[in-house]
Formats: structure tokens, sequence, C-alpha cells
């Protein structure tokens, strides 16, 4: 068993993969599970490909594929990755195609999407890999012709030398493919981009607008049957018994079963987070039998009471109780409500702020809300999978194969090198499919009802029986002296089941006296990462709560915020303060540029400001609404962006614009609630989603130029966007909004 | 089971299926056009949106059994090398993220279009209110269905 098949580093994945890719690789078992690509087809490839390391491919005819290693989810990877490639390799972009790569660690990297990671992550190794690739290449020439390397240049995927000697990179390939593999190649300066900062569009754009099968739920194999689960009516339910003689009797029914996903000892890593543990499974032919069979089963349910999970995590393995009982959301309130009043963990603490607070001439308090969240990925949750007693093939969306590898090999008893992940392209994640428990599920399915079979949730099972945004709750007080300077600051934030607060963050760092507390609820409430988790709720409520200090102060929002970054520049308060003012500073006064802040021309506007960082990247926001027929709606937007290089501008700009859509519509109508553990919306006609007519009509996005190294930018735009609607809405309405969403409490105001 | 011989992208397609089955799942479970997607099930979400006699429906609320001699449109059908004006926009600006609504969209921008070649901004909003993206291209959306009007208008007074 390849136990060390997770783990990898990064040099030693780009050299394992050319030593064991080296060579001329046909690789048979490859191109056998090939879907020619519609370009190669129309290119009548010879299928013959140099493999010059695990991502990097070329045909004779100068072709260059490039394998991308991360799953795609609209992040737009298959396109920025493989551009990364592409530039240290020096190729035609025209010549290009790509392709997902299948799970393989050891070759392909960590293949995580999550965290705003996949750029920052592959940046280097990519640009290593290619570099390497286009060295080797020279290196070829070089042989081939008698030359010295150093006198062989490329340009756009060809070879050449001064004595007027060129080649494809094709017609070296298969040499280049022998030779060893350099190191410490010297990289491009960014001045000398030529892929990386010039848009390019999305690879596999054609596909998905002539509807092509890319998706999980379009995957399909001869004699697939379809399984749905039965979930228990409410979290802290189980299964009981059940009757399925209905069930069998309806048309295309192959079988109905119950199965236990985990074994009561499995330990569990962080991310095997699974909503129930006991599956009612029914099996059969299409996905309307199965929905309508389903509907037949009787089916007994009780109280699962307090139950123990084994978790193993960074301080080793622990027990913890997932208590029993039926909870309800207006509970919930009243019991964070409570426990906002106990004492709670000290996370960080600078100066005296208890001393602080006693002396102030204003305190100002204010308390912040916000519900669980859904993650509505478009694409419910769904996997193929095909389990014999010998091996697993598993196809289907998913964000960490690499994470739900080593559960799947535990629990079906099989050798990492006998299970075999296929990502497909994902309709969204947003942390929602970094749980792989509906991929293991499947598994055990086809595994039980030996055959290859289509797990499907529906809308209602992907939205009642989700791994949720946390709920959340937090305490802000801000002391000022006499003069209004701002003396200390303090947060105490809760959640069910954990809290949000990131202790080093703004503005940690910023005041003399701070203090910041945190305490959690525990709950049978299943919740995990949505887009970027605890940020989406602190950049809400610290972004809302420093404008409410500013005003107070009489100070303009912006101005104040340059001033506590300037303060924690030149004499930064405390240690490991995570965030670079001068970055943060940056996205504030290019936002305050861009927006025209305090110009004139924008009268028409009730404006709200916020920033934000996390995920290593910057972002602000100048939020421009206006009422229409009573109601408010966010008109217009600007953004400025710091995630140091932009490799793909407009697909950049794409990120955030959908980020600023989504966090409107959270902020306004985002709200996932429960009565007697049950979820009380089960689909989109009582769960809210922004539509086209709440969307604003602009969405302007500035990037701060720079040549620092990438970072993320799936999340780092989303936070900031809850905080600056929640200040506009405040000059919109006159009145100050502390609970999410916004949309029903205006309701019954206006 | 019934038998039922569909008028699909132009070519009659035989199911046996139970009536009650929406066009929606005879499209992707029997017919192997899975261009047409689930999101709802319910008429919320606009995914599984086809042409019936060219105008946009949710499929998933359209049982096999009312189609009859109706022409049913889909993605893979809308044109036959994926260059309707509305296609084209689409590539042009780039307008999907994760794509899995998109199909849906297009369809019902193609609908649209053939009902009102001169949409405003309020008639898009209107229009295209049923169809969710969830990850918040909208703006893209209503940019491309701009560029796909003026393109087909053009193409129109030229002939
Ligand atoms: S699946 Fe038909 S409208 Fe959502
Ligand atoms: S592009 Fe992802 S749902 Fe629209």
């Amino acid at each position: 068993m390849d136990t060390n098949k997770t783990t990898y580093n990064r040099r030693s994945f780009l050299k394992a993969s050319l030593l064991s890719g080296g060579g001329m690789m046909l690789s048979v078992s490859w191109l056998s599970s090939f879907k020619a690509a519609d370009k190669l087809e129309a290119l009548n490839l010879p299928p013959q490909w140099s493999q010059l390391n695990a991502y990097i491919q070329i045909t004779a005819d100068n072709v260059v594929k490039l394998l991308c290693p991360n799953p795609e989810f609209g992040q737009n990877v298959m396109t920025s990755l493989p551009m990364i490639l592409a530039e240290e390799l020096d190729v035609d972009w025209k010549n290009v195609v790509v392709e997902m790569g299948h799970h393989d660690n050891t070759k392909l990297g960590p293949q995580f999407t999550g965290g705003s990671n996949s750029v920052r992550m592959y940046w280097k190794p990519l640009r290593e890999a290619g570099a390497a690739a286009r060295q080797m290449l020279r290196e070829a020439a070089a042989q081939t012709w008698s030359v010295p390397v150093d006198d062989v240049t490329t340009k756009a995927g060809m070879l050449q030398h001064s004595s007027g000697k060129s080649a494809k990179y094709g017609e070296m390939a298969t040499k280049a493919a022998t030779l060893a593999v350099p190191k410490g190649m010297k990289l491009k300066a960014p001045k000398d981009f030529s892929i990386v900062r010039k848009s390019k569009k999305n690879v596999e754009g054609q596909k998905i607008v002539t509807g092509k099968p890319l998706f999980g739920l379009d995957y399909r194999q001869e004699g697939m049957l379809i399984a749905m689960i039965q979930h228990p009516p409410a979290f802290g339910m189980k299964l009981k018994s059940f009757d399925a003689s209905q069930t069998l009797k309806m048309p295309g029914i192959k079988d109905v079963f119950s199965l236990k996903l985990y074994e009561d000892s499995f330990e569990q890593g962080g991310f095997d987070t699974r909503t129930f543990n006991d599956l009612l499974v029914v099996v059969g032919k299409t996905t309307w039998e199965v929905m309508n069979a389903r509907k037949k089963l009787k089916v007994e349910w009780e109280p699962a009471g307090d139950t123990k999970d084994t978790m193993m995590g960074r301080g080793g393995k622990r027990e913890v109780t997932v208590p029993g009982g039926l909870e309800s959301t207006s509970a919930q309130l009243d019991k964070m409500a409570e426990y906002a009043k106990k004492s709670a963990q000290q996370l960080r603490k600078d100066g005296d702020p208890e001393t602080a607070f006693k002396n102030a001439a204003q305190i100002i308090e204010r308390t912040y809300n916000a519900p669980f969240l859904a993650h509505n990925c478009m694409e419910p949750m769904n996997f193929f999978a095909h389990v014999t007693e010998e091996k697993a093939l598993l196809v289907g969306p998913l964000q960490a194969p690499g994470w739900t590898e080593p559960t799947l090999s535990k629990i079906l008893k099989l050798p990492a090198d006998k299970i075999e992940i296929q990502m497909t392209r994902m309709g969204g994640g947003f942390g929602r499919r970094a749980y792989g428990h509906y991929l293991t599920e499947a598994a055990l399915i086809s595994k039980k009802a030996k055959a290859p079979i289509k797990l499907i949730y529906t809308r209602e099972d992907d939205m009642t029986y989700g791994i949720y945004r946390p709920m959340y709750t937090a305490t802000y007080r801000a002391a000022l002296d006499a003069n209004k300077n701002l003396i200390a600051f303090h947060v105490k934030g809760g959640g069910i089941p954990e809290h949000a607060i990131h202790a080093n963050r703004f503005p940690a760092g910023a005041v003399d006296n701070y203090l910041a507390e945190g305490w959690e609820i525990p709950s049978n409430i299943t919740i995990g990462a949505f887009r970027a988790p605890r940020s989406n709720f602190n950049a809400a409520a610290e972004q809302s709560f420093l404008d409410e200090v500013a005003e107070a102060m009489g100070k303009d929002p912006i101005e104040f915020r340059l001033e506590l970054l300037k303060r924690a520049k030149e004499s930064p308060v405390g240690k490991n303060n995570e965030y670079d003012p001068d970055r943060y500073a940056g996205v504030l006064k290019l936002v305050k540029d861009k927006s025209g802040w305090n110009k004139p021309g924008n009268e028409k506007y009730h404006r709200g400001v916020a920033a934000y960082f996390c995920h290593n990247s910057y972002a602000a926001h100048v939020v421009d609404m206006v009422t229409r027929d009573g109601q408010p709606y966010v008109e217009r937007v600007l953004s400025a962006m710091d995630c140091g290089i932009v490799i793909n501008p407009d697909a950049a700009t794409n990120m955030v614009q959908g980020a600023v859509v989504d966090g409107i519509g959270n902020a306004f109508y985002g709200a996932l609630t429960h009565k007697a553990g049950a979820a009380e919306q089960s689909n989109f006609h009582n769960y809210r989603m922004i539509r086209h007519n709440e969307a604003p009509k602009q969405i302007e996005v500035h990037f701060v130029e720079n040549d620092l190294d990438p970072t993320g930018l799936g999340e780092p735009p989303f936070p900031p966007v809850f905080g600056a609607v929640a200040n506009a809405l405040y000059k919109t309405t006159g009145k100050r909004h502390y609970n999410q969403p916004f949309k029903p409490v205006l309701d019954k105001r206006i | 089971m019934a038998i039922y011989n569909l008028k699909i992208n132009g070519k009659i397609k035989q199911v046996n299926v139970d009536p009650s089955t929406p066009m929606l799942w005879v499209l992707r479970d029997h017919l192997d056009l899975p261009g047409t997607k689930y999101g709802c099930g319910i008429a919320q979400c606009g995914a599984c949106k086809v042409h019936l006699n060219g105008v946009a429906v949710p499929s998933c609320q359209l049982p096999v059994s009312a189609v009859g001699k109706q022409a049913v449109t889909t993605i893979e059908g809308l044109s036959a090398k994926g260059d309707h004006p509305v296609q084209k926009a689409w590539l042009e600006h780039d307008v999907a993220q994760c794509g899995y609504c998109q199909a849906g969209q297009i369809m019902t921008a193609a609908s649209l279009l053939k009902e009102n070649p001169k949409p405003t901004d309020a008639d898009i909003d209107a229009y295209m209110s049923g169809n969710i993206c969830r990850c918040g291209t909208y703006l893209r959306i209503k940019e491309a269905i701009k560029s796909a009007a003026k393109e087909a208008n053009t193409s129109s007074t030229r002939k």
C-alpha cells in the first residue's frame, strides 16, 4: 500500500513525476480513458505524446497538453493554472489543450481546491515545471544541432539557433523526455510575462455553452444505477426501523437497504464531517423512479440522543460528544445571548483593556448575529462509484480528493493505489465539496448493491442535510477617551458550534488595549467551511462596527481605518499581527480614489465602505445603494483588490463580481433556520437567492498592481461585501442593522 | 409506462417511460442529453429550461405526457455548431464561472431575444429572474444578452 500517496512536497513531486513519467511516455492506460477533446479531434492527432513531466505533454505536431491538477468549481483554475505552466514553457496559447488531471498527489501535488490556495500553492511549482520542461527541450535541440545549449532560444513553442536552425517543440519532445530534469531554473521576471496577466477565455467555455457533459451529475456508465438516501427528518434523529415493501413494488426499483457510514470507532479527520451515519438507501434504474419510490418508504425514526465521535486532529485523538435533542433557531438565539454573558476563552490581549474601558469617556457596544447558511451549490451533491472487492472507481465533483482518499481506503479496506478518483467540473463548491462524505456514501452503496451507481442528492436533500456555515454572534466594544481617541477595543465572539474570531487580524495591532475572546456551543447541526470561513461573519460585524465607531469619533470611515493602519505600521501593538498594513491601506486608498469617495457626483447614492484581509489577500468595496419603490437596492459596487500578480485579469474580475453578488445575496436573504431539528427551508421557494433583478447594475473591479507572488481570490472579496452593504444600508434607512439577513427586517420596517 | 415519440432537436426520439416523468429526466436519463440541468425540480431555478415550440419552459415541470407533437429544443440543439448569437455572446463575455446554470440561462436568453429582439435592462431582469446563478454572473449575462441582441439586429438589417 502506498501510504505516502497523500503526502507531497513541492520539489519531490516535480522530481518524482519527471522520473516516473520520464522517457517516451506512451501511456496506454491514460489513452484508453481519453475523451477526445474537440480540438484534438479536429487536429486528427496521432496518439503519441511525449511527457516532459506530470503536467506537460507535447505531440510531434506541437500540440501542448497541460494537465490542471486542481479541481475546477468556477474559480477558473483550468485556465489559470495552465497559463502559469505555459508562461514558463514558452508556448503559443493557441496550441494548448487543457485536461483535468485525475487524483494523484504523488505526481500532481496537493490537488486541493479551497482556501483560495490553488494559484498560491501552484504558482512556484508550475513555473518550475514549465521552466524545467523548456530547458529539456532546449537541451534536446542543442544536442541534435551540436550547439551549446545557451545559444538555443525559444519563442512561442519554437526552438531557434543563431545559425538559422529552428524546430518546433514537438520535434524535440521525444528526445527531451529522455533527458535528466534540470533543477534551479531561472524563472521569468514579471516584466517578461506574455501569457500571465493577459486575459484568456475559459478553456471549457465552448463546452459549457453547448451543454457538454462536464459535471458529476452528467457522468454515466453502462449499467449504472441511481441511488438516493432517505435521511432522518431532523438533526438529532436516527433510523429506528423501515418497511420498504411499497417502495420495492415501484417500477425500476432494485434494492432498499440501510448501512452505516462510519463504524463506531472510526477516527474522523477534519473533513470527514457527515450529516448522518445511518443511511437508508433506495437503488433503482432512473432518477425519477427512485425519487418517487423513496416517498413510499415507511420509516420510524427515533431520537439519536448524545453520540460520540472520535476525532483525529492536530492535538491527536479526542472524543467529542455530539449533543442529542432537537434544536430550534429561536432557542439557539436565546442560548447564544446567555452564553455571551458568561466568561469566555481569551484569544489575545494587548495592554490593559479592563482599565482602559473603566476610564473611558464613552463606550460603544454593539452585538451582531448571523444565521446558518446553506451552500446551495447549483449542482446538488452527487458522486459516481463503482466498487468491487478489488478496486474502486469514483467520479464526480469534489474539492479535496487527497483528504477523501485515505478515508475511503480505510472504509473500503482497499489500498490507495486501488482507488481511482476522477474529478469532474463542479457546479459550485463554496467549501461544501471539501467534505467528501457523499463520495464515501456512494462507494459503500455501490459495494453493497454490487453495481456501478450514482448517488444523487435532490435539492431538498442538499439543503436540509447540509454542512452549513455556523451560526455566529459577536459583541464589539470600543472605548473612547474625552478627546474621542480610540483607547481600547474588545471583541467577544461565539457561535454554534464554533466562533468566528480571528484574534490577530485588524484592528489588533492598531489599538493599545485590545482583547479578543471566544466561546462555543456544541450542536448536532453539521457545519463546515463556507466561502471565506469565519471571515465571512467577522468582516460583516467588525466592519459595521468600525463604521459606527468612526461616526462616533466624527471621522470619515476610510480616513479612520487609514489612521489605524498607519499606527499598525509605525508602531504595531503586540505580536503575530497577520496583515500587512501597507497592503491593507493600499486597497482602501485605491477604492477611495476609484469611487470618488467624498467627491461630488455621487450624491444620488447612499455609500458604504468596508475592507478586509483574509486568505492572504486584501479587499475593499464601496457599495452604492439607492431606493427604488421604497426598497433599498445595491446599484453599483466599486472594488479594490490586492492579490499580488493577477494571472487572468478578466476571469479574476468575473470572480470578484461574483463574490460581490454572492455577498449581497447572502447579506440580504441568506438564512437556514431550524425548528425541532428540521431545516425550515428546503428549496429555492423558501430559501431566497439573489436574482437578476437584485444584482447591482455595475461592479467595477480594480487590482493593485504589483509584482508580488499571487494569492487567493475566490474568498477574499466576499467577506467585506457584508460590511459595506450594512454600512450603505445605514445611510439608506437611517438605521443600523445588526442581524443578518437584512431583508426580513427591512420588510417589516418599510 | 407508455411509449412516446418526441420531437427533440429536430429528430423523433422514442422513449418508454411513466407518463408523469418530467422532460428533464427523460432528456437526462433516457435520451443521453445531459446539457439540461437539474437544480431544484420545482420551477424555481431555471437550470432545466428547454424550448417548447421555441419558448423557454422549465423542463422539470413538463411531464412527458404533456409534450405531444410540440418541438423540444435543448441546449445541445440550440445551434448546429454552438454558434447561436447567444452562445457566441456568452463566450465573448466569458460569462461562466462554474457553468452549471448557464445552459438554462442561455436557453432563456435565446427565448427572450426571439420574443423581444431589443430588450431593455428591465425587460432582461424580468425575463431572466427565474434563472438563479449561484456564482453571481448576472452582470455578464446581461451584457452578453445585449451583445447578442445587437449582433442579431445588425445581421438582420444586413440581410
Ligand atoms: S430544475 Fe427546473 S427550474 Fe430548477
Ligand atoms: S455559473 Fe455557477 S451557477 Fe451560474
